[in-house]
């Protein structure tokens, strides 16, 4: 009996200094099926991983392969025990081929040359028996993305792994794609490979895995059958309180143009083309409208042009009727210009500075916060306790905490905190929900929609479809650097958003 | 129990538990080489480096050397706060020693050519120290170049340049400066009395003052003000810097120039004493910016703890040339400070130990 399990973690129990990671959590895989690990951020989903792949050592608890117990010290024992992990993250050599990159570290050699043809033949027989289709010789930086990410799975194939952990797969993708890597997954289960699916996107679990394991903070709630549960089910379980998916909006008058964008364009680092191509669009008062897209289409650059951290190749910004092209961040932001910064370890924080000196971040130097010159430590300490308060920003010392050792979510709070308290005219918010808990996205939704009804304009950047199609009242659709399409969230579909996405689609730009 | 626990867990007092292990450790290796070099009076030895001031025979010969050893702690102490307000906000000040020539040449320079007063002689080093760190930070700021890099190669050309400027005002019969007791008196710093606590060595001025006021300045400057708040942010996140608005180039040349004003003041503070004398025919770049970076580390990065840790590096340094020289050479406490200041570079990991250690203890504690 035991046997049909090929991996079992008992009574897992990790601990760090101050808290349990994880609490005594029990997980088994079963052979050839795709088992889910569903959990917020900080549920412990990483560190359970970390301590299957050998990265971490559990003080309690005993790992089983096929009905053995085994000790994993690091990743090479992993490897060695057939376990492999695509990582969120790819970690591929840009400029090899993806036959280089999968052979990396396994390199077939005779008399220290290189024995490519066998390995070669080995990848593509993989490729094709599990529908992987891959070019061998193509190189890695002029692949997809989703090519990339099949190469990362061709390596845990290549390296005869019998239990693949698969690390929020498709964050990266697009619809069309994640379809494909559904069917893949499915693929890898049939031909007997087991597979445990990382993720909180309810809707694919749903969709490929066979059971599903949910963690809340650290504790395991249960191992359910996926096709005797709803998504209700697993959210309320995991979030240990039921959620409302579907954000309540009423319609709503767009007013005046707050922002204008003109023929901007951006150029890139990384690449010759320009990262924005001639863009152009109008974002009102009271109407939140959405930049979507795939990452790496400009969105970042978009958003950099406008809050004035890259200049502009072309065109200009008119921002209150104002040409602001040339002007300096912090006229922007006096001038009531909010950013929620897409990386918020780059730009949104100074991580080594408390909670309440990151609060003030955009304000320090108006004179409630300086006199004279010397910071006025009691207001900066009341107004950060004010917003810890009203947007329940969690930490262990409160106001004093550095910032680096809160969770992301708390992080993200924190920034929009400050970014909508200073009671902006438009709000850019650039993946606001990035990394962010499913109960706490539900508060950031409703805060830019509460932003909007009191007559804001906001200007939200996404990669996420639900988000995508549920918040904004219009979306913007950027592919290449371009604007592809206009479209209305209530006319349109998933699918067809998709296609825009893709670049199979355009339109002529209006405007 | 908690209050104890929480008493080891505190930063300031791990930095401080780390830097005398540092201490210790160098001790223990430079008594091992006077051991290697002659056992029969290592331990006399190390006891004379370690005593420093106190070796004289009699109360008015100790306090001398004492304020000996404040004079020179003075220009470390000012080194050591350049190299940690850089450091402070993320930029490596290795072009301390070259900010401290420039100041020194641009002194010396003022009080025996010009014959200027010690006031002017000050300010016009501080300015020669800074504008020297402005090019570092200039430099890094929009060209991205290494702040290490720039400084290294300033160090050696502000060296050739202090002997050049310098031979124009040097001794018809040596390679030293003029004596400024002799040519520029007015240029000496006042000592307002503070030499008389030093059984009147006459060295012993307002560079003290100077310098130990200055420790606390700056930690006043980096802790209380916007400034410090804006150029620590830019340190410690250059992006998050540009997103808030603050003009993070102009913070990095602004930081740079601080630093190397307080090389320059530092540079100030021993020459114009008049207890030295620069030679023309030096062919190295002085050690005393090089030395501040040891006791910035030394002092856990900690204004008010860079006071007693350049305290200490004097005192071991003068307190080698108080040995039985024809025995030992007086490197040996050079060697010792030199041990020391390499083991800073493990407080990280001595730190990591006691936390284990720590965590072990209250992991016991939870089981019982």
């Amino acid at each position: 009996m035991a046997d049909q399990y090929a991996i079992e973690m008992l009574n897992i129990t990790k601990r760090f200094p101050g808290i349990v990671a994880n609490d005594n959590i029990t997980l088994r895989l079963k052979k050839g099926e795709i088992h889910a690990l569903l959990g917020e951020n900080g549920a412990g989903k990483s560190t359970l991983m970390s301590v299957l792949f050998g990265l971490y050592q559990a003080e309690e608890g005993i790992i089983k392969k096929d009905g053995v117990e085994v000790q994993i010290k690091d990743p090479n024992d992993a490897n060695e025990l057939g376990i492999g992990m695509v990582h969120q993250h790819f970690k591929l050599v840009d400029c090899f081929s993806v036959l280089d990159n999968i052979i990396l570290g396994v390199e077939p050699s005779k008399y220290g040359f290189l024995q490519k043809r066998e390995a070669r033949q080995k990848v593509i027989d993989l490729s094709n028996r599990y529908g992987l289709m891959v070019d061998p010789d193509a190189k890695v930086e002029d692949i997809t993305v989703g090519m990339q990410q099949r190469t990362e799975i061709l390596k845990m194939l290549y390296r005869d792994s019998e239990i693949l952990i698969f690390d929020e797969p498709t964050a990266v993708l697009t619809p069309q794609e994640i379809q494909e890597l559904m069917k893949i997954m499915k693929n890898l289960a049939s031909e007997g490979k087991s597979i445990l699916f990382i993720s909180h996107k309810l809707q694919e679990i749903m969709e490929v895995s066979d059971r599903c394991t949910v963690l809340r903070k650290g504790k395991c709630v249960g191992t359910v059958n996926t096709n005797e549960t709803s998504m209700e089910a697993l959210s309320a379980m995991m979030v240990g309180r039921n959620v409302n998916f579907h954000v309540e909006k009423d319609e709503h008058e767009p007013g005046d143009v707050i922002l204008k964008v003109d023929d901007m364009s951006v150029a890139s680092k990384t690449k010759g083309k320009d990262a924005v191509d001639h863009v152009s669009f109008e974002v009102r008062k009271g109407e939140i409208v959405c930049i979507a897209g795939i990452d790496g289409n400009g969105q970042t650059e978009l958003a950099y042009g406008i809050t004035g951290l890259e200049p502009l190749k072309n065109g200009a910004v008119i921002y209150k009727g104002e040409d602001i092209t040339k002007k300096s961040i912090r006229h922007r932001s006096i001038n009531g210009m909010s950013h929620i910064p897409e990386d918020r370890h780059k730009h949104g924080l100074v991580l080594d500075y408390s909670l309440e000196y990151n609060l003030v971040l955009q304000r320090y130097f108006e004179p409630e916060f300086t006199n004279k010159g010397f910071l006025n430590r009691k207001a900066i300490r009341e107004y950060a306790d004010r917003l810890i308060q009203e947007h329940d920003i969690r930490s262990g010392q409160g106001a004093i905490t550095t910032v680096r050792s809160m969770s992301g979510g708390n992080q993200q709070k924190a920034i929009i905190a400050r970014e909508i308290d200073k009671d902006p005219d438009l709000l850019i918010a650039v993946q606001p929900t990035r990394g962010v808990d499913v109960g706490a996205i539900e508060t950031i939704h409703k805060q830019l929609i509460e932003q909007r009804d009191a007559g804001k304009a906001v200007l939200l950047f996404s990669l996420e479809l639900d988000e995508v199609m549920d918040i904004p009242d219009r979306i913007l659709v950027m592919f290449e650097g371009q604007i592809v399409g206009e479209l209305d969230p209530k006319k349109t579909t998933q699918e067809e958003l998709g296609l825009y996405m893709a670049g199979a689609k355009r339109d002529e730009v209006k405007l | 129990m908690k209050s104890k626990k929480n008493w080891l867990r505190n930063d300031g007092i791990q930095a401080l538990i780390c830097s005398l292990i540092c201490i210790l450790i160098g001790v223990i290796i430079g008594y091992l080489v006077l051991l290697l070099i002659n056992p029969s009076g290592a331990g006399e030895a190390i006891l004379a480096i370690l005593k420093n001031w106190m070796n004289a025979s009699s109360s008015p010969l100790r306090l001398k050397n004492l304020g000996q050893t404040l004079v020179y702690m003075s220009p470390l102490l000012l080194c050591s706060l350049s190299v940690l307000f850089a450091y402070k906000v993320g930029l490596f000040n290795i072009g301390c020693s070259g900010q401290y020539t420039a100041g020194m040449t641009v002194a010396l320079y003022a009080a025996l050519a010009w014959h200027c007063n010690w006031i002017v002689c000050l300010i016009l080093a501080v300015i020669a120290g800074a504008v020297v760190g402005a090019i570092s930070g200039a430099l890094k700021a929009y060209r991205n170049v290494s702040e290490v890099i720039s400084g290294i190669m300033l160090n050696w050309i502000l060296l050739y340049v202090a002997n050049m400027v310098l031979a124009n005002v040097k001794e018809p019969a040596s390679t030293y400066t003029l004596k400024l007791a002799q040519n520029a008196p007015q240029a000496i710093l006042p000592s307002l009395g503070i030499e008389k606590l030093f059984n009147n060595f006459q060295y012993a001025t307002i560079a003290i003052l100077i310098a130990i006021a200055m420790a606390f300045v700056v930690w006043v400057v980096l802790e209380k003000t916007k400034l410090g708040y804006e150029l620590k942010a830019t340190g410690l996140n250059k992006n998050a810097a540009k997103y808030a608005g603050m003009k993070e180039n102009s913070n990095i040349i602004l930081t740079m120039a601080i630093s190397g004003a307080l090389a320059g003041l530092a540079a100030a503070c021993l020459y114009l004493t008049g207890i030295t004398q620069w030679s023309t025919g030096s062919t190295s770049v002085p050690g005393m910016g090089f030395n501040g970076i040891a006791a910035a580390f030394l002092g856990g990065l900690n204004p008010i703890g860079t006071i007693i840790s350049s305290y200490f590096i004097q005192h071991i340094t003068l307190g080698g040339t108080a040995i039985n020289l024809s025995v030992y050479p007086s490197q040996v406490a050079d060697l010792m400070s030199a041990i020391i200041i390499y083991l800073c570079g493990f407080v990280a990991f001595f730190k990591l130990i006691l936390n284990k250690w720590l965590d072990k203890k209250e992991a016991k504690k939870g089981e019982q």
